[in-house]
């Protein structure tokens, strides 16, 4: 406890990153299943669906697949970035989620009072873009440490289309700087409080106002991490599979891991900048609304056990039921009267974020992929003119309005 | 309390500048060449922080700033030159690249 | 023991262990990878002097954007394993005693110097909070007007030059 007297930004800060780290690996874990189930249920399928109750274990059987294949390292590669790139890709997307602020309230760790963010940067922003930017090292190494022809072909289209997606992602980022007036998350958040003047019950986010913005950010984030429908350099029937088509085991799993991170870490960043962050979309004066996510659960819970009694046998059941408990019992844990006005902010925050993603993966579902040159010329041609313009009509409309 | 006096920075930023120097004059691929360039640039700019910190003015960020912004401009500049350079002479041993000797 | 003197002594070391191996690799794309290496330590001690907006500034330019097109033409142009040069004897035996000197010499002129014994963190610190992008911004477009738009001309002659280069280049 003297130790803890003696350091206490040290002590919470290593909590926060322990619980952050923890939710974080579950969370990657569950969004390759959520992804699964979503794309098979468009495609008018059951996704995975015998490996737990609901295919809830798939991911565990994934793990342990990976873990158990075998590890091929290629005679010819450059050994150290070899092993050096899925390290380096799978540490820089968890790092960005240490910048992203979960919730106003003040938190006590070990005594200490805390905000809900493991780092509260002053040019958080900044930070983000500069580790997202480290990024492409680790695309463009693993294209070349492979020895391999297609690897390289991938590795280095894989990372000409981020690096030209960076430039329109960041500049259709800074109308809502501009509005905002600073590079904190959590001062961005709070100019988005309240609402319209002849709208009342529309909340002043940053998407009704940066619309375009909006639509520039979220096609530049979908470029920027890869996926469908600009995977053409990774797709696995295009390119064999791009920058990781030498990688075996827990190492393509890594990239895996951190192309999932990379989205997660995006979808994080279109809330807060857009929709408002953790602000709740209610009127602040309606305080029941604290019981929201403890109701909402307790809900969860009488589903899923409707669910287990009426459609499960067998394992699955006994499956099913663990998670009805588990279910229920952070549900009553959401509503003890500490823990309620605390998990608010987290609550709308995560909410907005899974929506976030289900759009990602919707999208992925839905749209074919882009021909290489298409992409490349719309980036550079289409959305870098446009965010620019965003970017002028913006600055325009505060001069002639805040003179 | 122990705390970093500025000479600390700038005694750093000599070190970089000496190895920047040396990696300029001993190694013969262009690119590398040109990356000992970069080198030398960055420890310039570590100065410039730490005296911009030691007079407390911010003149010294901002020509921190523009010595970032000319050193990009000049990086895709040349290496659009040694990619010419790389296709007429066929290497990149900067000692092949003596046509104008005497 | 303060962090910040431990904090400078380990980011200082890993921006020379980089340098070092900037001279010392064999391949290019480890000496571009050093170079990565070196601009990050150097943007956490920026970071520690204060200039939080610089350093993210050289991550997103200096390292994410002027390497990343290093590490392009290494691999475009496939440029090997460097030969193996012999130092002059000068060089070798003379240089590296004479640097050592010069070292020396420089670090006790400038520990000396009045400007030198200036603290960068902590009590004494001419200005203990980091700098405001806000002040930053204001006097880059006020008081450095003009040297900002001539950048910009710079650099639009420097995008056209490399067009025009890259075109010829593969006839």
């Amino acid at each position: 406890m003297e130790f803890v007297a003696q350091h206490p930004i040290l002590v919470v800060s290593l909590v926060k990153i322990v619980v952050l780290l923890f939710v974080l690996m579950t969370a990657l874990a569950y969004l390759s299943w959520f992804e699964r189930k979503v794309i098979a249920h468009i495609q008018s399928r059951w996704g995975p669906y015998y490996v737990g109750a609901h295919g809830l274990l798939q991911p565990l059987a994934d793990g342990v697949k990976f873990l158990f294949k075998e590890d091929l390292t290629l005679p010819a590669a450059d050994k150290v970035l070899y092993i050096l790139s899925p390290f380096l890709a799978l540490s820089l997307a968890m790092t960005t989620l240490a910048l992203i602020p979960f919730g106003p309230a003040t938190v006590y760790i070990f005594g200490q009072p805390t905000q809900l963010v493991v780092a509260n940067v002053d040019v958080g922003l900044l930070f983000l873009f500069a580790i997202t930017s480290i990024g492409v090292y680790g695309v463009a190494l693993a294209g070349w440490s492979s020895n391999s022809k297609y690897s390289l072909l991938g590795g280095l289209r894989s990372s000409a289309q981020m690096i030209s997606y960076e430039v329109s992602l960041t500049l259709s980022v800074v109308g809502v700087l501009l509005l905002a007036g600073s590079f904190n998350f959590n001062e961005i958040i709070e100019h988005q409080q309240g609402y319209f003047q002849y709208l009342p019950f529309i909340p002043r986010w940053n998407v009704f106002p940066q619309i375009v913005g909006f639509v520039c950010y979220f096609i530049s984030a979908i470029a920027e991490t890869n996926r469908a429908p600009f995977d053409l350099p990774e797709g696995e029937t295009e390119l064999v599979g791009g920058f990781h088509t030498e990688y075996s085991s827990f190492k393509f799993a890594m990239f895996f891991m951190a192309e999932y991170g990379n989205m997660i870490t995006v979808s994080c960043l279109a809330t807060i900048l857009f929709f408002g962050g953790w602000l709740s979309p209610l009127p602040d004066s309606w305080t029941w609304q604290q019981y929201l996510p403890g109701v909402g659960l307790l809900l969860a819970a009488l589903y899923l056990a409707y669910d287990t009694v009426r459609n499960m046998r067998g394992i699955g059941r006994i499956q099913l039921a663990v998670v009805t408990l588990l279910a229920g019992g952070i549900g009553l844990l959401c509503l003890l009267p500490g823990v309620a006005p605390v998990i608010l902010g987290p609550f709308w925050f995560l909410g907005k974020v899974f929506f976030v993603i289900f759009f990602y993966v919707w999208t992925r579902s839905t749209l074919p992929r882009m021909r290489y040159d298409q992409l490349m010329s719309f980036g550079w041609k289409l959305l870098l003119p446009v965010s620019l313009l965003n970017l002028v009509a913006t600055a325009l409309w505060i001069v002639v309005r805040h003179p | 309390m122990n705390v970093v006096p500025i000479s600390y920075y700038l005694v750093l930023s000599a070190i970089l500048f000496g190895l920047g120097v040396v990696a300029f004059v001993f190694k013969r691929n262009i690119i590398t060449i040109f990356m000992s360039i970069e080198l030398m640039l960055n420890a310039v700019n570590l100065a410039f922080v730490a005296f911009a910190r030691a007079h407390d003015q911010l003149d010294g960020l901002i020509f921190v700033f523009f010595v970032i912004v000319i050193a990009a401009a000049e990086a895709a500049v040349g290496l659009a030159i040694v990619i010419t350079i790389a296709h007429n002479r066929r290497s990149l041993n900067v000692e092949n690249v003596d046509l104008l000797k005497f | 023991m303060s962090i910040p003197f431990i904090l400078f002594f380990v980011f200082a070391l890993v921006a020379v262990g980089g340098a070092i191996m900037l001279i010392l690799a064999r391949e290019p794309i480890h000496s571009a990878l050093s170079l990565v290496l070196v601009m990050v330590a150097l943007a956490a001690l920026y970071l520690l002097l204060g200039a939080e907006f610089i350093s993210a500034v050289q991550v997103i330019v200096y390292a994410g954007a002027v390497m990343v097109l290093f590490v392009f033409v290494i691999m475009l142009l496939n440029a090997g394993v460097e030969e193996r040069t012999n130092f002059s004897h000068m060089a070798k035996y003379a240089g590296l005693p004479l640097a050592i000197f010069l070292l020396f010499g420089l670090t006790h002129w400038m520990a000396h110097s009045a400007i030198g014994a200036t603290v960068a963190n902590g009590v004494g610190a001419p200005n203990q909070a980091a700098v405001s992008t806000r002040a930053l911004s204001t006097m880059l477009f006020q008081k450095y007007l003009f040297p900002f738009e001539a950048t910009s001309i710079l650099i639009l002659i420097a995008i056209l030059g490399a067009l025009v280069l890259a075109k010829k280049g593969t006839e």
